[in-house]
């Protein structure tokens, strides 16, 4: 089997709009949740959120693009554009025929839903735009990145709720892996902070209030976010050959199913995605230096997740560190993977450790260090990236320093 | 409803979804040659149906089959005069 290696990256997100700007708040500790900007707030109880401000389409589409891309296709194009620019490849021929985008959502155009149910049930017109059903459907941004730069192998969608992310780029690393495609585009998006989309999650009373604070005692939930993180992932002889940068290696994944509960989370299955990805990718849990947590700020989420590092790493798991960055850009549902693989990759590469901010109180049942509120150096040989979904969809990636 | 008003207000929506000025726009020109693809088309009808307040019959898996012709810039004025006059007359 071939070795995968990370050769660009592009991001949108709460914390900022690139991912030297992403990175340089993960160093800071900065706080990307603020009050909500959308039609309707004062209907919400839930009214905080890791929303993208000062982003302005029309600067980035123009007036036809604008009628085809929901907001979750522009946080994607806006991100791919980055990733591609950097790994600076031109897609053409046989590369082209092989190299495709696997992206993840949970949602998909969901204010696209929104503002069209809107139309019809509350303002009671009879008549949508054409666009509608190209605009919201989930693969839409794949296709989009496909048309963009002429990626004509495979692509599509994946939607495995908060794993969308995980679950895509693992489709997309076994893809170089096996010699399928030299380079495949690949990460996730989301954006569900319009009314509908908060005011189903807020049915779940598992929203937070004020802050996401993972890990932390008086934590009391989890708090949503937006935007886009994507991926080139490419073959490492043909990244070496052309001489393209690499940030980090692609060394392993693994994915489980709970089997369980449609929401609450399992240690077993947690557990077996860890220690799948690390068998996966052969290292031992001792090379492991760093994990970027699931670490959703739910009570039980992170205990869950903790309790699991804890079989699975042994004595170990008091000496790693696991950082839930959640507490800064939220939990971007389908997208949250793709932007915490940035976490990773400036683990691995920079020798930073992203921290978990707004951490307040230990609390004994998650008793790992979460590097709490303040960035950390450490060289790290490996980081993994956690990924539990609702429905018990677990996915697990494995990155190494090169 | 001023029906010249109609000719002028048809042409603003097919310039802008040619990405033309209006002046540009020649009577006689088919979608086609002003670059409108199947997926243009059907924005701009829906772009006339809502400036009208009317319901313009059109399928796009069989343009021939309603009375509304797309053939030219000329034949969907005429035709969007006719659905004025039959909708609101």
């Amino acid at each position: 089997m071939g070795r995968v290696v990370i050769t660009g990256a592009g991001t949108i997100n709460p914390l900022g709009q690139s991912v030297p700007q992403t990175l340089e708040a993960m160093r800071e500790g900065r706080c990307g949740i603020g009050q909500l900007e959308l039609r309707d707030v004062d209907r919400l109880a839930v009214r905080i959120g890791g929303q993208v401000k000062g982003f302005e389409a029309e600067q980035h589409f123009n007036r036809q693009q604008l009628a085809l891309y929901d907001r979750f296709t522009q946080f994607t194009l806006i991100a791919a554009r980055e990733a591609i620019a950097q790994a600076g490849l031109e897609f053409s021929g046989e590369l082209a025929a092989s190299s495709g985008v696997v992206l993840g959502t949970a949602g998909g155009g969901v204010s696209t839903w929104d503002e069209n149910y809107r139309t019809v049930y509350e303002e009671g017109k009879n008549r949508v735009h054409p666009f509608v059903v190209p605009k919201l459907m989930n693969n839409a941004a794949a296709s989009h990145v496909s048309m963009e730069y002429n990626l004509k192998g495979p692509s599509f969608t994946v939607s495995t709720a908060c794993a969308s992310s995980n679950h895509a780029m693992a489709q997309a690393f076994q893809m170089v892996r096996l010699g399928m495609s030299r380079v495949m585009v690949t990460g996730g998006s989301e954006s569900m902070l319009c009314f509908g989309g908060v005011k189903a999650w807020e049915g779940l009373r598992v929203m937070s209030r004020d802050a996401c604070r993972p890990f932390s005692a008086n934590r009391n939930g989890m708090v949503q976010g937006e935007g886009a993180g994507v991926f080139v992932f490419e073959d490492y002889d043909h990244a070496r050959a052309r001489g393209a940068e690499i940030l980090a290696e692609v060394v392993g994944f693994a994915m489980t199913s709970d089997a369980a509960d449609i929401v609450m989370p399992s240690k077993q299955g947690a557990a077996r995605a860890m220690a799948g990805a690390l068998r996966d990718a052969g290292v031992a849990g001792e090379q492991v230096g760093y994990i970027n947590a699931h670490g959703t700020g739910t009570l039980a989420n992170d205990k869950t997740e903790c309790a699991a590092v804890a079989d699975v790493f042994g004595p170990h798991a008091d000496r790693l560190m696991i950082s839930s960055t959640k507490s800064m850009h939220g939990h971007l549902i389908g997208g949250t993977g793709a932007v915490e693989l940035l976490a990773c990759i400036m683990a691995v590469r920079d020798g930073v450790i992203a921290p978990t901010i707004g951490y307040e109180e230990p609390d004994p049942e998650c008793a790992l260090d979460v590097v709490p509120n303040a960035a950390r150096e450490a060289e790290v040989d490996v980081a993994l990236s956690n990924a539990f979904a609702f429905g018990g969809l677990n996915a697990v990636l494995a990155l190494r320093r090169i | 409803m001023e029906m010249t008003n109609v000719r002028d207000r048809v042409i603003r929506i097919i310039a802008e979804q040619a990405v033309l000025e209006p002046s540009d726009i020649r009577p006689e020109a088919t979608l086609d040659e002003l670059g409108i693809d199947s997926l243009g088309v059907v924005e701009s009808i829906f772009a006339i149906e809502e400036a009208f307040d009317i319901s313009v019959p059109f399928n796009a898996n069989e343009p021939q089959a309603s009375d509304f012709d797309i053939s030219s810039v000329d034949t969907i004025v005429a035709g969007i005069e006719r659905l004025i006059a039959e909708q609101h007359g």
